[in-house]
């Protein structure tokens, strides 16, 4: 009824705005185009080079190399080919074919990307050059290994939005309600001294002592001691987050720390069990004990229960993303596609982190326990937890500045080790320590966005933002491990926060049909039904796979919106104009519907 | 003051139609809910008629919230006769198929529905000539073979009253005008012609009365082999390239009977092979596509997928989720047909080449891939008044074999192929990947496949023109009533009221810009990527004509040696395909042009809505696409309202507040399944996968390590 007798909006703007198209291959097919350069941003080296596409042959083109990026613009004009990478992306860099190489475009440079593609390209043998421009990347790109500055230090763009401003650990308690009569705020940790992988500021049980948390400490592994993420409003039960018991192979125990939960335990005021969920698998956490590790026994904890989450380590996710990347790039395989993505278990492992998310968000909001959280050293799987689990419970999260608020305060502020899982500026490209983590939350939030389309305020792009800058050095953001290393490198005095880049263009970052509402829990279906390869991330590169953008639905939606906007605009004329001979009516000028105004800013 | 709460006494009768009688019924039956397994259900009557087997529930009185979007025809808890699928019998927790002659009574009754419903009841707690009663009834109706007039259609044909809306804008293809408007609407009137030689079903019954032939078909060559042999038009493309449909002659022939038809045919060849008519290329369906066995094989398993009994499968079924939906090939089987439909839209786009599709009975795949060609590159196929004629044409009127591929008759299992069920599927892929291209949503894709189980309409229940226009007479079922006026199921205010209609129409749809009225009917305006587009010249026709080269290559095709699949002319790239497929993917999309699926794995989608609606497990509250639809309806809603508003503003008529109150939709209380899902279940509990863990054997040394090797122990 509705669409049908409704006067019609055509959406056929596409094409106007098509002249100047960017592929979302990082290819850009733009006529006369300057060569981009940040502030700070300087050239270092270019050369003639062939860019061998994956998806369109080899192209001719001069490659330019600054202390930021690698761009290359191709020879020929119609159309131009563009390539435009920031070099912190850059994994690895290896020399293709050799001195007796024959065959055409085969001698040459092979980059291999963090960011799910690899560059390839023909060089002339002739002279150094290839060697000079491998040395060259492999300075800029690696930085760490060659003593320089990161990029994120000689930045000198400026921004309206101070990012630096977003998180303040002490308002955020407060928003949560925090410290109360039975959660307080302690310093403990203010020069790192108690844990140099946690934040200065944390929030504990009132009932326990600063004495206390020590003795705690000494009993987790690397002094990460429980620590409160998150308080329900409602049922005050609480997410605490930490890492592995001191158990041992000897099933050693601690009364301190047996204490400190019980408290824990009481503090919400119910009488129910505290639940810890062990984000491993059974039998790892069992093997965890040889090295002086484990969980907590029945025996030691009586008043707690406690569940495996059966989510495993760094590596097996490494490989998985590995073994994804081998079935999309270059080519997405053709055949058999959905057993080949079931092989790479990659959607089984965003299924089992959110899997374990609904189950602490659940027992906190419905099962009014408090939970405790924790892995192995409680940094990847636990942030990954605590942070989809408030995430669901909470909506201020699922806003543009909540979202990085959550970033901040469960990833950046909570140690989890940014720069060893990323490798920023390391050529060890082979390290051990590197892992997806982050990437997977990110795609498992991006999974709860698809299935709730309108419950979050960010959209696609700024989930793929993050990730770019995830490896591009641009901003200090994710740059090194902990809080307590940012401080001695002064992070925030030195370089610019990403939340500077992307609270300054919010509306490039909105999402049109998001409705806010407070206090809704929202749990994604963790089924394979429902779970679905993030081909707009994953397969971007591939321009054969490419989602239309912008979204046609957002378009149709954002006319109808300045179509609204119009008829508001045209009747309060008409009716000021009315009003001057009608005397008792009054002229709105109130908002149609507030439910709305937030994307009025489009305009 | 003390409230007593009477026990419920009213006799609670079902809702029949006009023509439908109450075969048998049976009380106190225990319906489950599928949500849990914890044996929630209701009590009530079960009955059967001679359309539907119905449960009614004891209290459905309290139904107060009345759902928005409600089938008129068939309740949530109705399975029409033809509805039903399978019928089990459980047995001491055994599950046993019903067919036939029953002779132990089940205590619990399973019915799977093709439209994806499992409904269990419990009938422990009946009186036991009750359960034998509606077992044995239930099974004999909806299971064993039926006759043609015993269908509900003709009862209630004879029952109800005649008021179909006549503002329906659908072309049926009945008449000899209709056929007359298609070939002027796509500017084919130069090269073909309607021919009125079936007029009295001479030539042949599975004939329509009236088709398109080329210009130069005789009479006499029509009617000598009843049709076969001859290129039967579909479609012209606006460049002038056809769209031709054969059926072939049967393959086991003695060897006179095959030089005859061999000379008949070059008969036909040499007759046409002359201007106008230039390239052609042919393709043989039934050796370039899955064959209809394959078809009904992968949607069987397929849909078995979807027919879930309780949580546990659900989840159990999770795991492997993946694997299994490539193992039942349907999603194969779909890309493999899409693809298809790129390569003729090539031929015909770009390569200005006639396409003449050849299958056996011409009613089947060719239906398949001339309907899915007319909906990628006729703008016209994508509104709803346009589809269905699309559909008039190419299947009831084409002759697409309803009653024996839904096997609505029970007659035989071996003819039985979802065909018309794989066109729907493949049109939702553009529909799910060019939202604003199409007038209508999936949900009208979703009912429209619900109704071909529903024999209120005749539109789904005869395989030919023939066989509808005489049992409507009467003449051939020896009954007494008669002529019957049947319902089509293109008039869908009779399963739904407005309001539910609208569930129908595509807010997203972007409507084509209207040029001058006048010029409507006759200017067809090329498509920017039409114009865009990499064309090669047309070939001169000097090497082939119509036909002429390619004799014998479709003879012997015909007369059953069948060589090689695609008849692939050598002067073609052989890439031209992907070249065509991926310069259009490079380009903007117009959404009136042509409309290319993106066939690469991650394209190829479970239609969800149709297959995941009932389960609970899959149900997103306040999730999924509806949320988005719902906001724009409001939008929409929101905007229509201002827009009176100004009018009356400007009529001065009234004055006052500028915004009506419009009450926005919550989308936060909707459920993904809506339109659709049988129970609002309204608890937050999220559904928990109960089963997870799968092995990684090959990452095993990987699996066990720690994060980071370090020994904690050292330092205590």
């Amino acid at each position: 009824m509705a669409s049908s007798s409704t006067p019609k909006y055509n959406s056929n703007s596409l094409e106007s705005s098509s002249s100047k198209r960017t592929l979302k291959d990082g290819t850009n097919w733009e006529q006369n185009e300057e060569i981009p350069r940040l502030p700070g941003e300087t050239r270092v080296t270019d050369k003639d080079v062939i860019y061998m596409c994956p998806f369109n042959g080899p192209v001719k083109g001069r490659v330019y190399i600054t202390n930021y990026r690698l761009y290359l613009r191709s020879v020929e004009n119609d159309p131009v080919v563009v390539l435009n990478v920031p070099l912190g992306v850059i994994s690895r860099i290896e020399k293709m074919g050799g001195a007796s190489s024959r065959g055409e475009n085969s001698y040459g440079l092979d980059i291999t990307c963090k960011d799910m593609r690899n560059l390839r390209f023909a060089l002339k043998q002739e002279g150094h050059s290839r060697r000079d421009i491998f040395e060259v990347l492999t300075k800029y790109a690696f930085p760490q290994s060659h003593n320089l500055l990161f990029f994120a230090f000689v930045n000198e763009e400026k921004f309206s939005e101070n990012g630096w401003m977003v998180y303040n650990p002490m308002s955020e308690y407060r928003r949560q309600g925090l410290p109360n009569e039975r959660w307080r705020v302690t310093f403990i940790n203010e020069h790192y001294g108690l844990c140099d992988t946690y934040p200065s500021l944390l929030v504990v049980p009132y009932n326990a002592t600063d004495d206390d948390l020590k003795k705690v400490a000494a009993f987790r592994s690397r002094n990460r001691i429980p620590v409160l993420s998150w308080i329900h409003p409602e049922t005050q039960a609480v997410i605490m987050r930490c890492s592995q018991p001191l158990v041992g192979m000897s099933g050693k125990r601690n009364k301190d720390d047996e204490r400190y939960l019980d408290i824990i335990r009481e503090a919400n005021g119910q009488i129910s069990k505290l639940t810890i969920y062990d984000a491993r698998p059974n039998v790892n956490a069992v093997a965890n004990k040889a090295t002086g590790g484990g969980y907590e026994g029945e025996d030691a904890y009586p008043n707690a229960e406690l569940f495996f989450l059966d989510i495993h380590n760094i590596h097996v996710m490494r490989e998985s993303l590995k073994k994804l990347k081998d079935i999309v790039y270059p080519n997405v395989e053709e055949s058999h596609w959905l057993s080949s993505l079931e092989s790479t278990h990659w959607l089984e492992h965003i299924k089992l982190v959110l899997t374990g998310a609904i189950q602490v968000a659940d027992k906190v909001s419905s099962g009014r326990s408090s939970v405790l959280v924790h892995c192995s050293d409680g940094w990847d799987r636990t942030a990954q937890l605590t942070s989809l689990a408030m995430l669901m419970l909470d909506s201020y999260y699922r806003t543009i500045e909540g979202f990085e608020v959550l970033v901040q305060k469960e990833w950046i502020s909570f140690g989890h080790k940014f720069a060893s899982r990323i490798g920023h500026g390391d050529k060890n490209h082979a390290d051990a320590d590197r892992s997806p983590i982050f990437l997977q939350f990110i795609d498992c939030v991006w999974q709860m966005s698809k299935q709730f389309p309108t419950a979050f305020e960010f959209n696609e792009q700024f989930l793929i933002t993050i990730l770019d800058h995830l490896y591009s050095c641009r901003f200090g953001t994710f740059l090194y491990n902990s809080e307590s290393v940012r401080e001695k490198e002064k992070v925030t005095e030195k370089t610019l926060s990403l939340w500077s880049l992307i609270n300054s263009e919010k509306s490039k970052y909105t999402n049109p049909f998001y409705s806010k509402e407070l206090n809704r829990a929202l749990y994604p279906v963790a089924s394979m039904r429902h779970l679905e390869l993030w081909v707009n991330y994953y397969i971007r590169w591939n321009p054969r796979i490419r989602q239309q953008q912008p979204n046609p639905m957002e378009q149709r939606y954002m006319e109808l919106l300045a179509l609204r906007d119009d008829y508001i605009r045209r009747l309060e004329e008409l009716q000021i104009t009315n009003n001057s001979k009608i005397p008792n009516s009054s002229a709105s000028s109130t908002s149609p519907s507030q439910m709305m105004s937030q994307v009025q800013t489009h305009f | 003051e003390i409230h007593i709460k009477e026990p419920i006494e009213k006799e609670v009768n079902p809702h029949l139609l006009p023509g439908e009688l109450l075969l048998c019924e049976a009380s106190t039956v225990y319906k489950y809910m599928q949500e849990d397994g914890s044996n929630r259900g209701t009590y009530g009557k079960l009955v059967c008629t001679n359309f539907k087997i119905s449960f009614l529930d004891d209290d459905s009185t309290s139904d107060d919230n009345e759902p928005e979007f409600k089938n008129k025809i068939v309740g949530e808890n109705d399975i029409t006769l033809q509805c039903v699928d399978q019928i089990y019998g459980v047995y001491d927790e055994k599950k046993k198929l019903l067919t036939g002659q029953l002779r132990k009574y089940p205590e619990r009754l399973i019915i799977y529905c093709k439209d994806l419903r499992v409904f269990n009841f419990c009938l422990r707690y009946t009186k036991e000539e009750e359960v034998k009663r509606i077992v044995s009834g239930i099974v004999h109706h909806s299971q064993t073979p039926k006759l043609l007039k015993r269908l509900f259609l003709f009862s209630y044909a004879s029952a109800a009253p005649n008021n179909t809306d006549g503002r329906n804008q659908t072309v049926m293809f009945d008449t000899l005008e209709d056929w007359r408007d298609e070939l002027e609407r796509t500017k084919g009137n130069v090269k073909y012609k309607t021919v009125t030689t079936n007029e009295g079903y001479r030539v042949s019954e599975k004939l329509p009365l009236y088709f398109v032939v080329p210009i130069c078909i005789s009479e006499e060559s029509i009617l000598k082999y009843e049709g076969r042999g001859i290129p039967i038009w579909c479609w012209s493309c606006h460049n002038g390239a056809a769209l031709l449909k054969m059926s072939a002659f049967p393959k086991e022939q003695d060897d006179s009977t095959s030089q005859m038809q061999k000379a008949f045919m070059d008969g036909i060849y040499k007759t046409i092979s002359k201007p106008p008519y230039e390239l052609l290329k042919m393709d043989d369906l039934s050796s370039s596509l899955p064959s209809l066995q394959d078809i009904q094989t992968a949607y069987t398993r397929f849909k078995q997928l979807f027919l879930i009994d309780n949580s546990t499968d659900f989840w159990a079924t999770d795991v492997k989720w993946f694997s299994l939906l490539e193992s039942t090939n349907w999603l194969e089987i779909i890309r493999r047909v899409l693809k298809k439909a790129i390569e003729v839209a090539e031929c015909l786009e770009r390569q200005h080449t006639n396409v003449l599709l050849i299958e056996e009975s011409a009613t089947d795949l060719c239906c398949v891939i001339s309907s899915l060609v007319q909906v990628m590159m006729d703008s016209y196929s994508r509104t709803k008044s346009g589809f269905q004629s699309l559909i008039q044409k190419e299947w009831v009127i084409g002759g697409h074999g309803f009653l024996e591929r839904c096997n609505h008759l029970r007659k035989s299992e071996k003819e039985e192929a979802p065909v018309f069920l794989l066109l729907l599927n493949c049109v939702w892929q553009l529909v799910q990947q060019y939202p604003p291209a199409f007038e209508f949503t999936e949900t009208y894709l979703t009912v429209l496949s619900d109704s071909l189980y529903v024999p209120v309409f005749s539109t789904f229940f005869f395989n030919s023109q023939h066989q509808r226009d005489t049992s409507a007479s009467g003449e051939s079922l020896k009954t007494q009533s008669g002529p019957f006026r049947f319902l089509t199921v293109w008039d869908w205010s009779v399963q739904f009221d407005p309001k539910a209609q609208a569930f129908l129409n595509n807010p997203f749809y972007a409507e084509k810009p209207k040029p001058d009225k006048n010029q409507r009917k006759t200017a067809r305006f090329k498509h920017q990527r039409q114009l865009s587009l990499p064309l090669t010249q047309p070939k001169p026709s000097t090497k082939r004509g119509f036909f002429r080269e390619e004799t014998d290559h479709l003879i012997k095709n015909i007369l059953g040696k069948r060589i090689g699949k695609f008849i692939n002319s050598s002067d073609d790239p052989p890439n031209s395909f992907r070249e065509f497929y991926e310069s259009w993917h490079s380009k903007p999309v117009d959404y009136h042009g042509l409309l290319l699926p993106r066939i690469d794995g991650p394209e190829i989608k479970v239609w969800a809505q149709r297959y995941l609606r009932w389960i609970p497990e899959a149900q997103l509250h306040g999730g999924g696409t509806i949320a988005i639809t719902a906001k724009i309806l409001d939008l929409m809603e929101e905007v229509q309202s201002l827009q009176v508003k100004m009018d009356e503003e400007h009529s001065q008529a009234v004055s006052g507040d500028v915004h009506s109150v419009t009450t926005p939709r919550n989308s936060a209380r909707l459920s993904s399944l809506f339109p659709f899902a049988l129970l609002q279940r309204q608890s937050v509990k999220p559904a928990l996968p109960t089963s997870t863990w799968k092995d990684l054997e090959d990452e095993d040394d990987l699996v066990k390590r720690d994060d980071e090797f370090v020994d904690l122990s050292g330092d205590m």
